[in-house]
């Protein structure tokens, strides 16, 4: 099994390097796997990040979409409360790039 | 992604056959799966460590399926090389890559076939083009089987009818039981049996997202539309992929569906067991791991009492249960097991069983129980792709050509601009959107991007010369493959989207105030 090194640790990722443990994410792995992406992380991205991480605690799976955009836009106003400016912070889609850095199992199935 | 830039092909002026290009596609090969996830389906970790007995462990599945599945011993004796299917393979015509002509792609199988079951293959190797199984041999399988969408196209051409779904299914079915399975496949394999679907969406998750899209809909209508989970003495459950509760467009049909049956008045459920329609069991030609999966649909309709099985916008989905529910599960008549018969008389018999959620809308509006404001979808000049399980192994309706005809007749129901692809691209001769039977995964975009041009070729036609901007389908992976492909030709991602989704931006809800 492959493994990233961040400050010395190494933790251990999969063949698509997404993180192998969970609990063993901080937001220096997150940004590590961020610059593996070519996302330079910002306030904005990491406000993602953080609600992806919520969800996923209480429910054990990432946001559907629609739900995260719904969030963002309450959070953030309307105008960024949609898919657009989710695929602008994380080009490859939201669902799959910002989970991996979030740390959280990518999502499966016809995604 | 790290990794080389991937490219799409150039548009061809005219689709003319590609140069050769052999080895091209050599490196693209998905991830293999884990010992964990092999072990999960009852399957072998992982190759043996001595060769002798992964290829004795081969040829002898091999032995088992000829003489357990007919057609497949038919297709290995049958093929006469005449060439017929070599430029029908999307694959083919995307990469040059030989191995992907259909019948380079069966003559893997078909030549060690020929070594170990044939006598002159047995006696006279070099001179019939038999091979012995050499863990080279086996790892082109595996290249080559994982760079098939068992879309069928090619055995359209075919003048023997060979499949070479099937083909490719045996060639997967013994990769998995040597211990060579696909990481993607096994992996929602493994899913469906531990958290109910595809996805791994557990059942707080689900219930989380359906209120979140009534809230939704509320704000957006007023209507009180309901999208209830688990509701026991529902006439209709409704199977749908579980893409559509998670990815985009796709929740945007299962808003569709949700209003087909407000407005019509019929009491449905959602379940929480049966949270998945994909049956990811046939794509690896395994009937254990397909009826497994099945079985879980059957359970939730005995369980619920259900009068009515829908099945939502899925492909392989509506192929498994127009096809294979039946004896699988007794969903339709045909299982005679006592929970299929149970089943049987629980079922209301003035219905198709299973019935798919076009065939229910189409049926509501010829009976005028659904009504539209076409002019909503005006902004929209529509296409429709044929998805190749829905168009060359199913049917809908009571006619021929049904599953072509009644997705057209909806978005027509429900549109003013609707325009056609190219003829020799539509209908049971549609092109796979390039993401099918098992390779929707993010290692084979290569193979994805270059696989979509046929299809984007004739949506480019269109969209140049009739200002196309909409292309509806009813298939969860068709929706997730072309939003990611359709930016690498020059298209916006938003282009794709469901029938329903159509259907629920021009319906009437009839209690609007």
């Amino acid at each position: 099994m492959a493994s990233i090194e961040v400050n010395g640790k190494s933790y251990e990722i999969d063949e698509e390097g997404y993180l192998v443990n969970l609990g063993e994410w901080n937001e220096e792995i997150g940004a590590y796997l961020a610059q593996t992406e070519n996302v330079t992380m910002t306030e904005q991205h990491w406000e993602v990040v953080n609600f992806l991480r919520d969800y996923y605690n209480e429910f054990q799976i990432a946001p559907a979409v629609r739900v995260l955009t719904k969030a963002i836009g309450k959070k953030l106003g309307a105008d960024k409360g949609n898919s657009q400016y989710l695929y602008e912070l994380f080009p490859y889609g939201p669902a799959k790039q910002a989970c991996k850095i979030a740390g959280l199992p990518k999502p499966t199935g016809c995604v | 992604m790290a990794g080389p830039e991937i490219k799409a092909p150039a548009f061809r002026e005219f689709p003319t056959i590609p140069a050769l290009q052999p080895g091209s596609m050599a490196g693209s090969k998905s991830y293999v799966a884990n010992e964990k996830i092999q072990e999960a389906l009852g399957f072998p970790g992982k190759l043996d460590d001595d060769w002798q007995v992964t290829h004795d462990k081969a040829i002898a599945k091999m032995g088992d399926l000829l003489g357990k599945y007919r057609g497949l011993k038919v297709f290995m004796d049958s093929c006469v090389h005449c060439g017929a299917c070599t430029d029908k393979c999307h694959y083919f015509i995307g990469t040059g890559d030989p191995k992907n002509m259909p019948v380079a792609r069966q003559d893997l199988m078909r030549s060690v076939y020929r070594r170990y079951f044939t006598l002159p293959g047995k006696f006279f190797p070099s001179l019939v083009g038999a091979k012995d199984l050499t863990k080279e041999v086996l790892d082109d399988w595996y290249t080559y089987y994982w760079q098939c969408s068992e879309c069928r196209r090619c055995s359209l051409f075919c003048p023997y009818g060979i499949d070479t779904a099937e083909v490719t299914m045996a060639g997967r079915e013994i990769l998995d039981h040597v211990g060579y399975g696909q990481k993607y496949s096994n992996e929602i394999i493994g899913k469906v049996h531990r958290i109910g679907n595809n996805l791994g969406l557990p059942g707080p998750a689900l219930e989380n997202t359906l209120e979140g899209l009534e809230e939704d809909v509320k704000e957006e209508t007023g209507v009180d539309v309901k999208y209830p989970l688990d509701v026991h003495g529902a006439e209709v459950l409704l199977v749908t992929p579980s893409a559509d509760f998670f990815a985009e467009p796709h929740i945007e049909s299962l808003i569709g569906y949700g209003k087909v049956f407000h407005a019509a008045g019929i009491s449905w459920t959602l379940s929480t067991k049966a949270s998945e329609a994909g049956n990811f069991g046939m794509f690896i030609g395994n009937y254990d791991q397909m009826r497994k999966i099945a079985l879980r649909i059957r359970e939730a309709a005995l369980e619920l009492g259900v009068k009515r099985i829908v099945v939502g916008e899925c492909g392989h989905a509506w192929r498994a249960a127009y096809a294979f529910w039946n004896t699988l599960t007794g969903i339709g008549a045909g299982g005679n097991d006592p929970f299929a018969i149970e089943l049987q008389k629980q079922l209301d018999p003035n219905y198709k069983q299973p019935a798919h959620i076009c065939e229910v809308t189409w049926d509501l509006i010829q009976q005028g129980r659904l009504k539209f404001d076409k002019s909503l979808n005006d902004h929209r000049i529509i296409t429709f792709h044929d998805s190749c399980n829905v168009a060359r192994a199913s049917r809908m309706g009571d006619l021929p050509g049904g599953q072509f005809d009644i997705p057209r007749n909806i978005i027509k129901a429900v549109a003013n601009h609707y325009v056609e692809m190219e003829a020799s691209t539509i209908r049971e001769k549609t092109f796979c959107c390039g993401g099918g039977g098992g390779v929707l995964t993010d290692e084979l975009i290569d193979l994805r991007v270059k696989g979509a041009l046929p299809r984007m070729e004739a949506l480019k036609q269109i969209a140049d010369h009739d200002g196309v901007n909409f292309m509806a389908t009813i298939c969860a992976i068709c929706k997730a493959q072309f939003t990611k492909v359709l930016p690498y030709y020059g298209f916006n991602m938003r282009l794709v989207g469901g029938v329903h989704q159509l259907v629920s931006t021009a319906i009437k809800l009839g209690d609007e105030k």
